[in-house]
Protein backbone atom coordinates (compact mmCIF):
# COMPACT_ATOMS: atom_id res chain seq x y z
CA UNK A 1 0.00 0.00 0.00
CA UNK A 2 1.68 2.99 -0.60
CA UNK A 3 -0.05 5.00 1.55
CA UNK A 4 1.60 2.71 4.28
CA UNK A 5 4.86 3.37 2.64
CA UNK A 6 4.74 6.70 3.02
CA UNK A 7 3.59 7.01 6.31
CA UNK A 8 6.29 4.33 7.65
CA UNK A 9 8.62 7.47 5.64
CA UNK A 10 7.48 10.10 7.43
CA UNK A 11 7.64 8.29 10.83
CA UNK A 12 11.40 7.50 10.45
CA UNK A 13 12.16 10.74 9.36
CA UNK A 14 10.55 11.80 12.09
CA UNK A 15 12.59 9.46 14.79
CA UNK A 16 15.88 10.35 12.82
CA UNK A 17 14.53 14.23 13.59
CA UNK A 18 13.73 13.17 17.06
CA UNK A 19 17.26 11.40 17.92
CA UNK A 20 18.95 14.59 16.40
CA UNK A 21 16.99 17.11 18.42
CA UNK A 22 17.51 14.89 21.52
CA UNK A 23 21.28 15.00 21.20
CA UNK A 24 22.15 18.30 20.27
CA UNK A 25 21.62 19.42 23.20
CA UNK A 26 24.15 17.28 24.82
CA UNK A 27 26.76 18.53 22.41
CA UNK A 28 28.77 20.92 25.00
CA UNK A 29 27.55 24.64 25.47
CA UNK A 30 30.79 25.37 27.26
CA UNK A 31 34.25 24.00 27.17
CA UNK A 32 35.22 21.15 29.29
CA UNK A 33 38.77 20.06 31.13
CA UNK A 34 38.40 17.26 27.94
CA UNK A 35 38.01 20.18 25.24
CA UNK A 36 40.65 21.96 27.04
CA UNK A 37 43.12 18.62 27.04
CA UNK A 38 42.26 18.64 23.21
CA UNK A 39 43.32 22.28 22.30
CA UNK A 40 46.62 21.45 24.64
CA UNK A 41 47.28 18.54 22.42
CA UNK A 42 46.87 20.33 19.34
CA UNK A 43 49.86 22.86 20.19
CA UNK A 44 51.97 20.51 22.15
CA UNK A 45 51.40 17.71 20.25
CA UNK A 46 53.37 14.31 21.46
CA UNK A 47 55.52 16.27 23.21
CA UNK A 48 55.93 16.10 26.95
CA UNK A 49 54.98 19.09 29.29
CA UNK A 50 56.84 19.94 32.30
CA UNK A 51 56.16 21.76 35.40
CA UNK A 52 58.13 24.78 35.94
CA UNK A 53 59.76 28.00 34.71
CA UNK A 54 56.13 29.45 34.31
CA UNK A 55 54.53 31.72 36.29
CA UNK A 56 50.75 32.17 36.07
CA UNK A 57 49.55 34.82 37.97
CA UNK A 58 45.89 36.00 38.89
CA UNK A 59 43.59 36.36 41.89
CA UNK A 60 42.77 33.52 43.23
CA UNK A 61 39.21 35.30 44.16
CA UNK A 62 37.51 36.70 41.00
CA UNK A 63 34.76 38.97 42.13
CA UNK A 64 33.68 39.93 38.14
CA UNK A 65 34.86 37.34 35.89
CA UNK A 66 34.43 39.73 33.08
CA UNK A 67 37.64 41.70 33.13
CA UNK A 68 40.37 39.73 35.11
CA UNK A 69 44.25 40.77 35.25
CA UNK A 70 46.22 37.80 34.18
CA UNK A 71 50.18 37.61 33.78
CA UNK A 72 52.25 35.10 32.63
CA UNK A 73 56.15 34.94 33.09
CA UNK A 74 58.53 32.76 31.58
CA UNK A 75 62.02 32.33 33.29
CA UNK A 76 64.28 32.20 30.11
CA UNK A 77 67.68 34.14 29.12
CA UNK A 78 65.37 35.30 26.03
CA UNK A 79 68.74 34.88 23.94
CA UNK A 80 68.81 33.68 20.20
CA UNK A 81 69.96 30.86 21.09
CA UNK A 82 67.59 30.07 23.99
CA UNK A 83 63.95 31.72 24.20
CA UNK A 84 60.03 31.75 24.83
CA UNK A 85 58.77 31.29 21.56
CA UNK A 86 55.47 31.24 22.56
CA UNK A 87 52.89 31.30 25.50
CA UNK A 88 49.64 29.57 25.23
CA UNK A 89 46.79 30.27 27.81
CA UNK A 90 43.98 28.05 28.31
CA UNK A 91 40.93 27.88 30.41
CA UNK A 92 38.47 24.98 31.32
CA UNK A 93 34.85 25.95 31.62
CA UNK A 94 34.19 29.28 29.06
CA UNK A 95 32.08 28.71 26.29
CA UNK A 96 35.66 27.45 24.28
CA UNK A 97 39.13 26.66 25.78
CA UNK A 98 41.31 29.27 24.15
CA UNK A 99 42.46 32.25 25.86
CA UNK A 100 45.27 33.78 23.60
CA UNK A 101 48.39 32.54 22.25
CA UNK A 102 51.19 34.83 22.15
CA UNK A 103 54.31 34.61 19.89
CA UNK A 104 57.35 36.14 21.01
CA UNK A 105 61.09 36.07 20.28
CA UNK A 106 64.73 37.42 21.73
CA UNK A 107 63.80 40.76 20.47
CA UNK A 108 61.38 40.76 23.92
CA UNK A 109 64.32 40.93 26.52
CA UNK A 110 61.91 39.47 28.79
CA UNK A 111 59.13 36.66 28.78
CA UNK A 112 56.31 38.29 30.48
CA UNK A 113 52.72 38.95 28.86
CA UNK A 114 50.01 40.65 30.54
CA UNK A 115 46.14 41.07 29.62
CA UNK A 116 43.18 40.86 30.71
CA UNK A 117 40.34 38.23 30.64
CA UNK A 118 36.73 36.53 31.00
CA UNK A 119 35.69 33.91 32.78
CA UNK A 120 32.19 32.43 32.85
CA UNK A 121 32.92 29.75 35.49
CA UNK A 122 35.26 28.98 38.61
CA UNK A 123 37.89 26.27 37.19
CA UNK A 124 41.51 26.31 35.87
CA UNK A 125 43.32 28.52 34.06
CA UNK A 126 46.75 26.76 31.98
CA UNK A 127 49.84 28.87 30.53
CA UNK A 128 51.93 26.85 28.55
CA UNK A 129 55.18 27.97 27.33
CA UNK A 130 56.98 26.66 24.17
CA UNK A 131 61.19 27.44 24.61
CA UNK A 132 62.95 27.62 21.50
CA UNK A 133 64.68 23.69 21.83
CA UNK A 134 61.20 22.52 21.40
CA UNK A 135 60.30 21.90 25.22
CA UNK A 136 57.01 23.14 26.71
CA UNK A 137 56.54 24.26 30.35
CA UNK A 138 53.37 24.61 32.25
CA UNK A 139 51.88 25.85 35.15
CA UNK A 140 48.09 26.35 36.28
CA UNK A 141 45.97 27.99 38.45
CA UNK A 142 42.42 27.58 39.91
CA UNK A 143 39.99 30.18 40.57
CA UNK A 144 37.02 30.96 42.13
CA UNK A 145 34.80 33.66 40.48
CA UNK A 146 31.56 35.19 42.09
CA UNK A 147 29.77 37.09 39.25
CA UNK A 148 30.34 35.20 36.01
CA UNK A 149 31.27 37.10 32.62
CA UNK A 150 28.33 37.38 30.44
CA UNK A 151 25.48 36.42 32.57
CA UNK A 152 24.57 40.46 33.28
CA UNK A 153 25.09 43.34 31.11
CA UNK A 154 22.18 42.95 28.75
CA UNK A 155 20.75 45.84 28.82
CA UNK B 1 38.13 60.15 19.22
CA UNK B 2 40.64 58.46 21.58
CA UNK B 3 40.24 54.86 19.94
CA UNK B 4 43.69 53.48 21.33
CA UNK B 5 45.59 54.43 24.50
CA UNK B 6 49.39 53.18 24.38
CA UNK B 7 51.84 53.94 27.28
CA UNK B 8 55.66 53.34 26.01
CA UNK B 9 59.00 55.43 27.29
CA UNK B 10 59.77 58.21 24.54
CA UNK B 11 63.81 57.68 25.32
CA UNK B 12 65.68 53.92 26.25
CA UNK B 13 68.60 53.58 26.26
CA UNK B 14 70.50 50.71 23.99
CA UNK B 15 69.58 47.33 25.32
CA UNK B 16 67.38 48.34 27.86
CA UNK B 17 64.15 45.90 28.29
CA UNK B 18 61.21 48.45 27.96
CA UNK B 19 57.68 47.59 29.31
CA UNK B 20 55.09 48.44 26.45
CA UNK B 21 51.60 48.60 27.59
CA UNK B 22 48.68 49.14 24.86
CA UNK B 23 44.65 49.13 25.60
CA UNK B 24 41.66 49.41 22.48
CA UNK B 25 38.16 50.01 22.93
CA UNK B 26 36.31 47.82 21.68
CA UNK B 27 33.43 45.27 22.30
CA UNK B 28 34.41 41.71 22.71
CA UNK B 29 31.53 40.37 21.93
CA UNK B 30 31.75 36.47 22.25
CA UNK B 31 29.39 35.63 19.77
CA UNK B 32 28.10 33.33 22.76
CA UNK B 33 25.41 35.70 24.62
CA UNK B 34 21.88 36.23 23.67
CA UNK B 35 20.38 39.76 23.37
CA UNK B 36 17.31 41.42 24.66
CA UNK B 37 15.04 39.68 21.71
CA UNK B 38 16.73 36.20 23.27
CA UNK B 39 19.23 35.59 19.56
CA UNK B 40 22.52 35.04 19.91
CA UNK B 41 24.65 38.65 19.16
CA UNK B 42 26.92 38.10 16.24
CA UNK B 43 30.53 37.34 17.60
CA UNK B 44 32.54 40.54 17.25
CA UNK B 45 36.11 40.08 18.20
CA UNK B 46 39.33 41.45 17.93
CA UNK B 47 41.13 38.70 16.42
CA UNK B 48 44.81 39.68 16.30
CA UNK B 49 47.17 42.35 17.83
CA UNK B 50 50.64 42.41 16.68
CA UNK B 51 53.41 44.98 17.63
CA UNK B 52 56.86 45.81 15.43
CA UNK B 53 59.76 48.04 15.95
CA UNK B 54 60.58 49.68 12.74
CA UNK B 55 58.67 47.25 10.65
CA UNK B 56 60.13 44.16 12.56
CA UNK B 57 57.39 41.84 14.43
CA UNK B 58 58.27 41.63 18.17
CA UNK B 59 55.27 40.68 19.60
CA UNK B 60 52.09 38.59 17.62
CA UNK B 61 48.55 37.77 19.89
CA UNK B 62 45.78 35.42 18.35
CA UNK B 63 42.65 36.67 20.80
CA UNK B 64 39.99 34.68 21.79
CA UNK B 65 36.59 35.42 22.49
CA UNK B 66 37.81 35.40 26.51
CA UNK B 67 39.67 38.05 26.62
CA UNK B 68 37.96 40.97 28.05
CA UNK B 69 36.54 44.09 26.69
CA UNK B 70 38.54 46.76 25.52
CA UNK B 71 41.72 44.59 25.06
CA UNK B 72 44.84 45.31 27.03
CA UNK B 73 47.88 44.09 26.61
CA UNK B 74 51.30 44.53 27.96
CA UNK B 75 54.79 42.67 27.06
CA UNK B 76 58.28 43.57 27.17
CA UNK B 77 60.71 44.43 24.04
CA UNK B 78 64.43 45.02 24.13
CA UNK B 79 65.24 48.87 22.70
CA UNK B 80 67.73 48.02 19.93
CA UNK B 81 67.17 51.59 17.98
CA UNK B 82 65.24 54.93 17.77
CA UNK B 83 62.29 54.69 15.65
CA UNK B 84 58.91 53.93 15.89
CA UNK B 85 56.89 51.11 17.45
CA UNK B 86 53.70 49.99 15.75
CA UNK B 87 50.71 48.42 17.12
CA UNK B 88 48.24 46.91 15.50
CA UNK B 89 44.83 45.44 15.58
CA UNK B 90 42.51 43.56 13.24
CA UNK B 91 39.48 41.49 13.78
CA UNK B 92 35.89 40.34 12.99
CA UNK B 93 33.70 42.97 10.66
CA UNK B 94 37.07 44.29 8.96
CA UNK B 95 38.11 45.77 12.25
CA UNK B 96 41.49 47.03 11.51
CA UNK B 97 43.77 50.11 13.43
CA UNK B 98 47.13 50.97 13.71
CA UNK B 99 48.81 52.97 16.27
CA UNK B 100 52.79 54.28 16.18
CA UNK B 101 54.59 55.87 19.05
CA UNK B 102 58.14 56.99 18.36
CA UNK B 103 61.17 56.14 20.79
CA UNK B 104 64.54 57.49 21.21
CA UNK B 105 67.32 55.04 22.10
CA UNK B 106 70.71 56.20 22.89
Amino acid sequence: MPGTEEGTTTRRTFIAGAALVSVLPLAPARATPEAMAAAIKEVVGDNAIREGRVTLDLPPLIENGNAVPLTVSVDSPMSEADHIKAIHVFNEKNPQPHVFDARLGPRNGKAVVATRIKLGDSQKIVAIAETSKGEFFSASADVIVTLAACLEDLT
Amino acid sequence: MTQVLINAPKTARKGEVIELKALILHVMETGFRPGTNGRIIPRNIIERFTASWNGAEILRMDLSPAIAANPFVSFFAVATESGKITFRWTGDEGFVVEESVAIDVA
